[in-house]
């Protein structure tokens, strides 16, 4: 039992990062309609970011480790918001192939930029939140996983605030619905969709500041492995719906501690996608996505 | 009120408006005829911002608004409620509307605009919380011409308002098209496939022929006129 609830608590606290990649995935796709491929670099830039402000604030401290999370997610926010800007928007209109190849490029211009800027070597992540164990029971809980829930918690909580209760997230949940229409009642799609890129890319660098707070070698290819599970993530709760990210990353990041635990760890990542398969092959608009037909 | 001037637009190499001229004065019910593919959508579309014209003008209110992006024309008062009604299916009704009132910041004219819609839909009123996208289609079609009047539109550009709609409630519909341009005011363009009925509520008409303005005239005169009859009016 104490393991079942040991290995619930890391695959949560797992589940929690891969949402927060999820999220910006499907938010793009909603009101774009292509997977921004990129994303998984804005998650390596924001770790990147985090580990140099983190080298300017005092260790083990709440508040520096506030600071460095704000500033990577404001730096990955702006980012995004110059990655739309540059590469995306002059595609506008033209067939999804080829913005999904942009993308694509964007991913490998930020990896091999990463490269050249921050070398290849892996870098320790520093400490930046202060780090203990408490034990509950028999139960250890790191003090890392209480901040990477409650910061996720959080972020989502504000997401879903912003989503659902503000004039611009009602603007973005009208241009997913139908562009069109909600550029007749006003609405400025440039805006709704840079605003998009900034919001989930900011949290992609939540995201990135705590995968690295618990796995702390960071280098330039380090978004590979993670943002491809988020993807993952996002299709199996249906991409395109943001409680279906969340849920679809707390599952696997969940499923795939469990089968690290297990005795087919080697096959954790295997294993991890078969489900995604299996999943899709019973709801292939993923678990709270609604099947549609693709418009012309 | 609006001006069209030799408005040419394409999709890709295929041109699908050749030479459109057209002028509304205010104050006027004007409608825009012709069969399938004659180019009425495509000129509505191109008037809000949402296609751009390959060459030609038009001018709303005496300012050239042909290259200004579709939230910029709207903010001017020019709504279009689109053909199939496009509203946003899964926010309510309620939320519909607010979209609607999206570039408004004066409270007080929100509610009354708000009030105004359900004095003439009070079908919307009751269905507040309800999903868009469960409405039937001549419920629908009163949202999105709901959704519009929360813009205070100068004109409102209807695109097919009878399009997929129950016979009985085509008439209300049509009933209050006339209502909101005679007690508000607003000018109204109106496209429809049925040509019987726009050219009983409108006052002045155009008809489009694969792209281009090939008749037009006060509606009461057309209505006679034996060339339409035989190609739209059956006979």
């Amino acid at each position: 039992m104490t393991e079942f609830l040991q290995q619930l608590l890391n695959g949560l606290s797992l589940g929690a990062i891969y949402a927060l990649i999820a999220l910006g995935y499907t938010m793009v796709y909603g009101v774009l309609r292509f997977i921004n491929f990129a994303h998984s670099d804005v998650f390596m830039v924001g770790s990147f970011i985090g580990y140099y402000v983190g080298h300017h604030v005092p260790e083990n401290t709440v508040w520096g480790g506030l600071v460095v999370l704000f500033v990577a997610m404001a730096g990955c926010a702006l980012l995004g918001m110059i990655i739309e800007r540059l590469a995306y928007r002059p595609l506008r209109g033209a067939a999804t192939l080829n913005v999904l190849i942009t993308a694509i490029g964007v991913s490998l211009l930020l990896e091999y930029s990463g490269q050249v800027f921050f070398g290849a070597t892996p870098r320790t992540f520093p400490s930046v939140f202060p780090s203990t164990n408490f034990t509950l029971g028999t139960l250890v809980i790191s003090s890392n996983q209480v901040v990477v829930i409650a910061v996720a918690t959080l972020l989502m909580v504000v997401l879903e605030l912003i989503v659902f209760r503000t004039k611009i997230g009602t603007a973005m949940r009208a241009v997913s619905l139908n562009p069109k229409a909600a550029q007749l009642v006003g609405v400025n799609i440039d805006v709704v969709i840079s605003f998009t890129f900034g919001l989930g890319s900011a949290l992609a660098a939540a995201g990135g500041v705590l995968y690295a707070l618990n796995y702390p070698s960071i280098d330039p290819l380090m978004g590979v492995m993670p943002g491809l599970k988020a993807f993952v993530a996002a299709v199996l709760g249906g991409i395109g719906n943001i409680p279906g990210a969340a849920l679809g990353g707390l599952l696997l990041g969940t499923v795939e501690t469990f089968v690290n635990g297990s005795q087919w760890s080697t096959y954790k990542d295997a294993i991890a996608f078969a489900i995604l398969i299996i999943i899709l092959l019973f709801r292939p608009a993923g678990l709270l996505g609604k099947a549609s037909v693709e418009k012309v | 009120m609006l001006t069209v001037t030799n408005l040419e637009v394409c999709y890709g190499a295929i041109s699908a408006l050749r030479d459109v001229s057209f002028t509304i004065e205010a104050g006027r019910i004007v409608t825009l005829i012709g069969g399938n593919g004659a180019g009425k959508t495509t000129t509505l579309r191109t008037i809000s911002g949402l296609l751009r014209a390959k060459r030609g003008s038009i001018t709303f209110k005496g300012e050239e608004i042909t290259k200004l992006p579709p939230h910029q024309i709207v903010a001017r008062g020019l709504c279009h409620v689109p053909e199939g009604r496009m509203v946003f299916s899964n926010l309510t009704v309620d939320e519909n509307l607010a979209m609607g009132a999206y570039l408004q910041s004066d409270k007080a004219r929100i509610a009354q605009n708000r009030e105004y819609v359900f004095s003439i839909f009070p079908r919307l009123k009751e269905r507040l919380t309800q999903a868009a996208g469960t409405l039937s289609g001549g419920e629908q079609q009163m949202l999105a011409i709901g959704r519009a009047l929360m813009g205070d539109p100068k004109l409102l550009m209807l695109d097919e308002p009878s399009l997929g709609i129950a016979p009985k409630l085509i008439s209300t519909i049509f009933e209050k098209i006339v209502e909101i341009n005679r007690v508000q005011g607003i000018t109204i363009l109106l496209v429809e496939q049925n040509a019987n009925l726009a050219l009983e509520v409108s006052h002045d008409a155009y008809v489009l022929e694969t792209g281009s303005i090939v008749m037009r005239g006060a509606s009461a005169d057309l209505r006679n006129n034996p060339e339409l009859k035989a190609a739209y009016l059956g006979g």
